[in-house]
């Protein structure tokens, strides 16, 4: 690991002057299962960490206003996915959170980390290979190499590493959004704008600016929590990232969809909502067929290579099967 | 030769005695440290430790700062477990954890969860009683996932169990055994 000055900052307002003031390349450190990890492989390097952990007020799990539910940027996923409100009312956010890493590493993630954890592609989280992602113009060994995890949407030729995240698919469906700050003040963002295509620019993957720290995270509260799930399927059934996966949310009236929202993880370089998925299926009557077009609309356009394209079917199953637990649900 | 065991000292601590941290009484822990330097609270003890390069993790202080080797350095990229440690009662991965960003907070190791009279945690017992484990390299991490899994609340069902503690692997393949000892504790309706 490279050697790094060490910030403690005690506010908001010190951890964005931190960030924006030192004029090196500089990186917020909360839980630290990402950081540290690519710290240690020399992927990061960063001159500077400011660890933000000790920052009073940010780890709250507020579920009792009329609007929204608000989860402090460091709240930690354990906390968050054993939230009895969160559990009951929105259960794919929990499940979200629960399928992810292990308990350990949720004890110690963050909610605003989480949703900025870089991609789980071996040839990036290894510099004897190119990568573009990790600097730019060298090519991406993925494209030929070994791929049976990577991307079928939203690739480019530049890179196909997916977004391994699972809440932010949750928040996604769930239409979520981020209140972001930095010394030139506070905005919000929507949680399906901060994750970018790789594009011809795989190095850069949010919207955030460099200096910008993620404050908390806000889900509409909407009748479609409670008809939800985080459907995930693993190479093992426990502790493992998604080879697919699929967030849904129904609002059912009787047997005609009054609305759906269904999102797909681990087949993407971004969280990827399934629009198309959706208008298929409102004002419909739910049937299995319907559920199974669904998920085939949920993975149009995908862009397969010979180890992956298997996924393609599997994601559209996993939606499918999703939409069934969702329905049971209302 | 130095006979160690006689010494109550194992080869481990002999080699880092040059280098070993400063032990502090148990409540000077909680006072700023003098001039910067980095103190840890660790089973219930205060250790000083300087100037303390940033980089350090919370598992390699552990082992080779304070002499403390029950933590294991299995894959040191948190996906085995067996450096799990508690901090504030919570299991972490001591590995993906600065040893600065334990500060002022209360670390738990293997070490420190056995009685003032030496009697051994009720999930120790458990292990041993459920062979819970063969080469045992995982199993301090392993233990301490156990205690906070019952803590939590994650081990009143078996599929609970396998589920809570899938961050803690055992190349041995002793999950059955691992399994059942955590079952007999949540059976005993022990504190842990």
């Amino acid at each position: 690991m490279n050697p790094f000055d060490y910030t403690v900052a005690h506010s908001v307002d010190a951890a964005v002057s931190a960030l924006g003031g030192s004029g090196r390349p500089s990186k917020i450190l909360a839980g630290g299962t990402t950081l540290v990890d690519l710290m240690r492989l020399n992927v990061e390097q960063p001159a500077a960490v400011v660890d933000i952990t000790r920052i009073p007020g940010l780890n709250h799990i507020d579920t009792e206003g009329r609007e929204a539910l608000v989860f402090g940027a460091l709240a930690r996923m354990s906390d968050v996915a054993d939230d009895p409100v969160v559990r009951r009312d929105y259960p794919v956010l929990s499940e979200s959170l629960w399928r992810a890493a292990s308990q350990q590493l949720r004890n110690m993630a963050s909610l605003g980390g989480n949703l900025l954890q870089r991609t789980r592609c071996a040839y990036f989280r290894d510099r004897q290979y190119p990568c573009n992602k990790r600097e730019p113009g060298t090519g991406c060994s993925a494209l030929e190499g070994l791929n049976r995890g990577h991307a079928v949407l939203g690739v480019s030729d530049q890179c196909i590493a997916v977004y391994p995240g699972d809440l932010a698919i949750a928040l996604v469906a769930l239409n979520a959004s981020i209140d972001v700050q930095s010394t030139a003040g506070a905005r919000t963002l929507r949680v399906a704008d901060l994750h970018r295509e790789p594009g011809q620019t795989p190095n850069l993957e949010t919207a955030l600016r460099p200096d910008e720290l993620i404050l908390r995270i806000r889900v509409p509260k909407s009748r479609l929590g409670k008809a939800s799930t985080y459907l995930k399927i693993r190479d093992r059934e426990s502790y493992a990232f998604a080879v697919a996966s699929a967030a849904v949310a129904l609002d059912m009236d009787g047997d005609v969809i009054r609305d759906v929202r269904i999102a797909v993880g681990g087949l993407a370089t971004r969280p990827w909502r399934a629009h198309a998925a959706e208008q298929s299926l409102v004002g419909k009557t739910f049937t299995e067929a319907a559920a199974a077009q669904a998920g085939r609309l949920s993975l149009q356009g995908a862009a397969t290579r010979p180890q992956n394209a298997f996924r393609v079917e599997l994601g559209a199953n996993t939606v499918a099967e999703a939409l069934k637990i969702a329905r049971e649900r209302a | 030769m130095i006979n160690e065991d006689h010494l109550g000292l194992n080869r481990r601590e002999v080699v880092a005695a040059g280098t070993a941290a400063a032990v502090l009484p148990a409540n000077t822990a909680a006072a700023p440290p003098a001039e910067g330097g980095v103190v840890l609270q660790i089973n219930g003890v205060g250790h000083d430790l300087g100037d303390l390069d940033p980089r350090s993790t919370l598992l390699d202080v552990l082992r080779e700062r304070i002499g403390l080797s029950g933590a294991k350095k299995g894959c040191d990229h948190g996906q085995c477990g067996a450096c799990t440690v508690h901090i504030d009662g919570r299991r972490v991965v001591s590995c993906l954890t600065l040893a600065r960003q334990a500060e002022g907070r209360a670390v738990t190791t293997i070490e420190g969860i056995a009685s003032a009279d030496g009697r051994l945690h009720p999930m120790q017992q458990a292990f041993l009683d459920h062979d819970a484990l063969q080469c045992g390299y995982c199993t301090p991490g392993q233990i301490m996932s156990a205690i906070a899994c019952v803590k939590e609340g994650h081990a009143y069902k078996v599929d609970d169990i396998r589920e809570y503690m899938s961050g803690n692997l055992c190349r041995c393949g002793a999950y059955v055994g691992i399994v059942a000892a955590i079952e007999q504790v949540v059976a005993q309706g022990r504190a842990v």
